[in-house]
């Protein structure tokens, strides 16, 4: 059972605080999009062995989402940063490649 | 015989017998024994029968990894199955029975398995039983259920509490040995919170009895007792370790005593920064024919029982070893005065100082040697010796009526291995041990368990002191808490300690024939042999696991912690393949079976689960209610009156309401509120609805899509003022939807201006149903409340009965009906003021049940009745609830996908039965012709179904193909009779179409 | 199910009380946002997890834009309507939860308050500090908990699990101490 720690708070919980919101960083496709953009948005998941980047929320604590960057194989946990970004700040990147030589994720690596 | 010997037995008290019944015969024993010691004591060698072939079997081990004495322990509400005798401790009173026999552990029916064990080979249940195919559910099943399972169930309500107690220390040490006592003691030297946890009642492991290390355990213990910092638990196992340092450990807090007051488990929830793992080894059975006669057991457990509660197991006592520390136990047995006929020793070169002693006292050792066969059926009466090297032609018959062996050790590695923790074979030894390269790793990527001691495959007691506080200092140190290295002394040096290594011996002997490997046990508790894991590796079972779930070698409540090693050795073997290329199964929490009761903790009878309870639910309780679950809230369903049913209830409660007035306790809906310069904006796009342009003051009626298009859910919103909407939500829906607002603005509209408040729990709302409604709120105070004054789809605040209320005038019945909200406190107080102003009337409560019928009757949606997560408004006909001005809301693009606007999708309908009739709940319109699977053609189906009173036959909706163009067509509904019921495609609206009954 | 039969007499007493709650939404760290609250309610801000308190009034953080306020009832009125004027024109939400919520007071002995929690809450009650809010789980429901003093635990969670809740609280107290 995972350990996070919520950057709204500062509160480190156990996995049963919070509850999972699935892949980071999608991108909404509204209307006008076609359909393979939405398809993506709406179907298309990353499913990693290893680096990945996942929306949490603190729901039985502050209530405030956030992201977390998790190794899905070794749940190591890189970094967890806000909700309100549409990409995962340039420093906890850095970290992960220096502990993850190689490591791609969708258009990161 | 075993008995109990005249004085010694480090922990018994022999001042303080003790009574208990085994079996229903009544046995003494003394306090500190254990279940197992104490009837060893008794000459009650026979402790159960086995699983599969009911052969007799006695006690083979002294802890947490026997395999056969399990017993059924207590009685009624505290009766337990599989309970291992030999870490229950005695205690006046205490209740055992053995397990699996019938009529009697002497005489056992079951038996007549053993006789027919050469046509019960692996497999053989998988082989057997498939043909023919009918014959399964009527004979098979019901036959093999009769013999399935180990123990009895439990039939009465547990008598005891058991809670959870949530933990967190720096360093968790798991057993309490000599390496488990140094590391803690280390790593509490620098200030690091330490928690010790020891399966067993008593600290120092084997140290005592193998390491005359009583001096420095007690000092250990002394020591790590007076820091403030440090937490010790007796008979606490740690039953897991689990991802980022999350640990199980299970107390059993009252099964020793007979004073059952207080929980009996205790659930430890532990979070350590850093684990070491002292759980010492095991010693491994030999593999020889007859292996399992009650009176063979192991070496250590010999050892035990003289030392620890001075019983011996027999009188003569052959001892069969491929290692030295057999040999202490024949020096033990030696000392006390038994006898032991022989030491058989399967290495060529013998052992090492310890056999030299044992030849002194005039022991006689056979090196080279092998037990090729055990005999006796319910107790040992001796050994046929052989050669190891050969088939097993017998050389001299030896009596006895013990056999003590041992075939080396196995490091426990189970708690290092539960969370990743790798593993290295070591062919010296020949052992499994951790590979410290290689250990669990944390949230932090780094390794956050250490081994320790035996269970890293290190045996020698100055070793052991170093290495448990060096690791103690190292877990210490990672927590930021660095200490120093205490003083310990070692353990006195044992005069005799030069050892011949242990020679591995997997087969005794090593060529035996079939007959004996037919006899050969190696997983007792699932009576696995020698020839079943051949048989599985011959019939191409060849991946460990796969052979695991085929023989069930290591799948019984031990989890082969005698037999996993020997059975891999086994196929290893047989597959021609090295130990370590075969692997091991799979080590998974926990490390003993648990309680169920452990695991619920706190969440059993009245908490179960948590209710959530209306601010009138008391009132509802106390005048019949009936309640229904809707979420996790109670609900009337109906107030049932005396001489009444449900049915007839919920009948009379809509009669009343639609000819007069009838009360709904409406608190349980969710109650939103929406705030901010850019609500009407965000509210624009969580509902399809134009919400934006709704008036301050008035109401509207929305529908909310997931971004899939799908319906989750919908209800009314207010709007308050220009800022600020309420939005009422289904019952279920409150939380779901005010998490999908947050989420909403919290991860793609974060500049937005809104905040949201989930105020459902804030108010009592009641909603006020029929012609009367208005006339009640007038004599309750309100004014000004007349026809277009307080127009429908408005509210207004008035003041009710000397409460602020705020009063929506909106309607799920079709009458004139007003929803009243006040805080939650003042609910009560409100609805007794209704019950008294609408007696005259016959004011009448309502439940969900007449909800459910009145909205039916008026053709209105009920979100999970007509929709279940694959709906779109429109399939509801509920295009009118569809912003066409909108840009966008949640779900609009979806909606636009192809098979959203398919021709041929299931729409909303009424459906009229002919005969009048209620549809069954979820009855499918049949279509002609049967597809792929042969099952009938469909073309709709019901959704909501119910009985109305008020037009006095059966009404129902359902969604239909092409239904709305198809009115006044019959189809026909299939029926749980197998038949077919016709019903007429009709108008969902079936009561006051008009609206003249709302609209006054 | 609390037993009595099985109870130790743990001295932990278990009482409720219904003070005025009032829920804040806005950006607890804007400064006319924290001025405006801090001239109605006579508290300071609190930083994150921390509950601040002067005389009958408490302010309690509940997230970076949420705070809880807890005042005598009988001063709610005035104080929800001083709070609508004052904070006229910012971006904020004013809402009475007085009624939504439930109030429990834990007194007695500090090993046993903390070992009440510690059977409930998945938090390090041994390191919990006074002047500290945490908002987590207890058993199955959400709940608060702070305590303002030694020997003094209070606990809020919603008003229709609160009879779950005080099921819970009397049977955890009843256990007794684990840690002394």
């Amino acid at each position: 059972m995972l350990i996070l720690t919520c950057p709204c708070c500062g509160v480190s919980g156990e996995e049963t605080e919070f509850h999972g919101g699935g892949e980071a960083h999608l991108t909404r496709e509204g209307p006008g999009a076609d359909d393979a953009a939405l398809e993506g948005y709406l179907f298309h998941r990353e499913n990693p062995r290893g680096v990945h980047f996942e929306r949490w929320r603190h729901v039985y604590g502050c209530g405030k989402w956030f992201h977390a960057a998790r190794d899905t194989a070794t749940l190591e946990v890189f970094g967890v940063y806000p909700a309100q970004t549409t990409s995962p700040p340039e420093d906890l990147l850095a970290v992960i490649r220096e502990k993850r030589p190689g490591w791609t994720w969708r258009g990161l690596s | 015989m075993s008995t109990r010997l005249t004085k010694g037995g480090r922990r018994i008290d022999r001042s303080q017998p003790v009574t208990f019944r085994f079996n229903g015969r009544t046995l003494r024993g003394y306090r500190g024994d254990t279940l197992a010691s104490a009837l060893l004591a008794n000459d009650q060698m026979m402790m159960g029968r086995s699983f599969k072939y009911h052969r007799p079997r006695g006690v083979v081990a002294s802890g947490a990894e026997e395999p056969n004495a399990l017993m059924g322990i207590g009685q009624g509400g505290r009766f337990e199955p599989n309970q291992r005798a030999t870490q229950q401790e005695v205690f006046e009173g205490l209740e055992a029975e053995s397990q699996n026999h019938w009529p009697s552990l002497a005489f056992d029916v079951g038996e007549v398995n053993a006789a027919l064990s050469r046509f019960l080979p692996a497999g053989f249940y998988y082989k057997t039983f498939l043909w023919p195919r009918a014959f399964w559910k009527h004979v098979y099943e019901p036959v093999i259920r009769q013999s399935a399972g180990l123990g009895k169930a439990p039939k009465d309500r547990d008598a005891d509490t058991y809670e959870h107690y949530y933990h967190f220390t720096d360093v968790l040490v798991i057993g309490g040995g000599l390496a488990g006592l140094a590391a803690a003691r280390a790593a509490a030297s620098g200030g690091a919170r330490v928690t010790l946890l020891e399966q067993s009642a008593h600290w120092g492991g084997r140290a005592p009895t193998d390491d005359d290390a009583t001096d420095q355990v007690e000092a250990l213990v002394a020591d790590l007792s007076k820091m403030d910092h440090v937490t010790m638990r007796l008979r606490c196992m740690g039953a897991g370790v689990y991802d980022h340092g999350y640990v199980l450990g299970y107390e059993r807090l009252t099964d020793h005593l007979a004073d059952k007051t207080g929980p009996r488990h205790r659930l430890w929830r532990i979070r350590a920064a850093q684990i070491i793992t002292a759980t010492g080894a095991i010693e491994r059975p030999l593999s020889f024919a007859g292996n399992d006669v009650p009176g063979v057991t192991l070496a250590s457990a010999v050892r035990d029982y003289l030392a620890d509660y001075c019983v011996s197991v027999g009188d003569r006592t052959v001892v069969v070893t491929n290692n030295d520390d057999a040999y202490l136990t024949a020096l033990a047995l030696d000392r006390a005065g038994l006898s032991v006929p022989a030491i058989i020793d399967a290495r060529q070169e013998g052992g090492g100082d310890l056999a030299e002693a044992a030849r002194a006292r005039g022991i006689r050792v056979l090196t080279g040697h092998a037990v090729a066969k055990v005999t006796g059926r319910t107790r040992v009466t001796g050994v046929k010796l052989a050669r190891q090297t050969g088939e097993g032609a017998v050389i001299e018959d030896i009596a006895c009526d013990a056999v003590a062996m041992s075939g080396g050790w196995s490091p426990v590695v189970h708690l290092w291995s539960h969370c990743g923790g790798k593993l290295n074979w070591d062919d010296a030894e020949a052992m499994f041990r951790p590979d410290a390269t290689r250990p669990p790793t944390g949230a932090d990527g780094e390794g956050f368990v250490t081994c320790a001691g035996a269970a890293d495959g290190v045996f020698a007691p100055g070793e052991i002191l170093q290495a448990g506080a060096a690791a103690g200092l190292r877990a210490a140190g990672a927590t930021g808490h660095p200490g120093q290295m205490p003083d310990l002394a070692g353990p006195s040096e044992r005069p005799l300690r030069r050892a011949n290594p242990l020679e591995p011996v997997w087969l005794m002997p090593a060529s035996a024939t079939r007959a004996l490997r037919a006899k050969t046990w190696l997983d007792y508790q699932n009576d696995v042999k020698v020839t079943d894991v051949q048989l599985a590796a011959q019939e191409g079972f060849e991946s460990v696991e796969h052979a695991k779930r085929y023989t069930t070698l290591g799948m019984a409540t031990d989890q082969g912690k005698l037999s996993n090693i020997n059975g891999l050795a086994i196929l290893s073997g047989a597959l021609d393949t090295p130990i370590p290329q075969v692997g091991t199964t799979t080590f998974r929490p926990p490390f003993t079976p648990i309680s169920m009761g452990a695991i619920a903790g706190e969440a059993r009878a009245e908490t179960f689960q948590p209710l959530r309870r209306s601010p009138l639910h008391d009132w509802h309780a106390a005048h019949g209610a009936d309640f229904e679950p809707v979420g996790a809230w109670r609900r009337p369903y109906a107030y049932v009156r005396p001489g009444e049913d449900r049915h007839s209830a919920t009948a009379r409660e809509i009669t009343q309401t639609r000819a007069a007035l009838g009360l709904l306790d409406a608190s349980t809906l969710g109650k939103i509120i929406v705030k901010g310069p850019d609500a009407g904006r965000f509210m624009d796009m969580l509902y399809t609805n134009m919400m934006s342009t709704l008036k301050p003051g008035r109401c509207r009626y929305g529908l909310m899509c997931s971004e899939n298009g799908f319906l989750m859910d919908d209800g009314v919103v207010a709007r308050w003022d220009e800022e600020t909407f309420l939005c009422h939500t289904t019952t279920g829906g409150a939380d779901r939807i005010h998490a999908h607002m947050e989420e909403w603005l919290q991860t793609e509209w974060w500049d937005w201006k809104v905040w949201t408040v989930n105020a459902t729990e804030q108010y009592a709302q009641i909603a006020v149903v029929g012609p009367k409604a208005r006339i009640v709120l007038e004599k309750l105070g309100a004014e000004g409340v007349e026809g277009e004054a307080f127009p429908f789809m408005s509210f207004q605040n008035h003041r009710l009965a000397g409460i602020d209320s705020r009063v929506y005038r909106i309607s799920f019945s079709g009458e004139l009906s007003y929803e009243i909200a006040v805080p939650a406190g003042q609910g009560l107080a409100l609805w007794q003021a209704l019950l008294d102003a609408g007696a005259e009337f016959g004011v009448m409560p309502y439940g969900t049940e007449a909800l459910h019928v009145m909205r039916a009757e008026k053709g209105f949606i009920m979100i999970g009745d007509e929709t279940d997560g694959t709906i779109i408004p429109q399939d509801l006909g509920l295009d009118w609830a569809i912003s066409k001005k909108k840009d966008d809301y949640i779900g609009k693009r979806a909606q636009q996908r192809e098979d959203m606007a398919r021709s041929d999708r299931w729409k909303l309908v009424g459906l009229k039965t002919l005969d009048g009739s209620v549809l069954p709940e979820g009855a499918y319109a049949v279509a002609p012709g049967h597809n792929a699977n042969g099952q009938r053609n469909v073309q709709g189906r019901v959704t909501s179904t119910y009985h109305s009173p008020t037009l006095e036959r059966g009404i129902a909706m359902g969604l239909v193909l092409n239904g709305p163009n198809r009115m006044g067509e019959t189809v026909e509904f299939d029926t749980l009779e197998g038949g077919t019921v016709p019903a007429r495609i009709v108008d969902p609206v079936v009561f006051d179409k008009a609206g003249e009954k709302q609209n006054v | 199910m609390f037993d009595p039969a099985q109870a130790h007499d743990t001295g932990v007493a278990i009482t409720t009380s219904a003070p005025g709650m009032i829920t804040l939404r806005g950006a607890l760290e804007d400064t006319a946002f924290k001025a405006a609250v801090e001239e109605v309610s006579g508290l300071t801000v609190p930083e994150p997890r921390e509950i601040v308190q002067s005389g009958e009034h408490r302010l309690a953080w509940m997230g970076p834009d949420e705070a809880l306020l807890i005042l005598p009832r009988d001063a709610l009125c005035d104080t929800l309507a001083a709070l609508e004027t004052a904070l006229k024109g910012h971006h904020a939400l004013v809402a009475d939860m007085s009624d939504a919520r439930r109030l429990f007071h834990l007194t007695g002995p500090d090993a046993a308050l903390r070992d009440t929690l510690a059977r409930l809450c998945p938090v390090d009650m041994r390191a919990f500090q006074l002047g500290e809010i945490r908002r987590t789980r207890l058993a199955q429901i959400a709940a608060a908990f702070w305590m303002g003093e030694e020997g003094r635990l209070n606990l809020i969670c919603f008003r229709s699990v609160a009879q779950y809740a005080e099921d819970l609280l009397s049977d955890a107290a009843g256990k007794g101490v684990v840690l002394h």
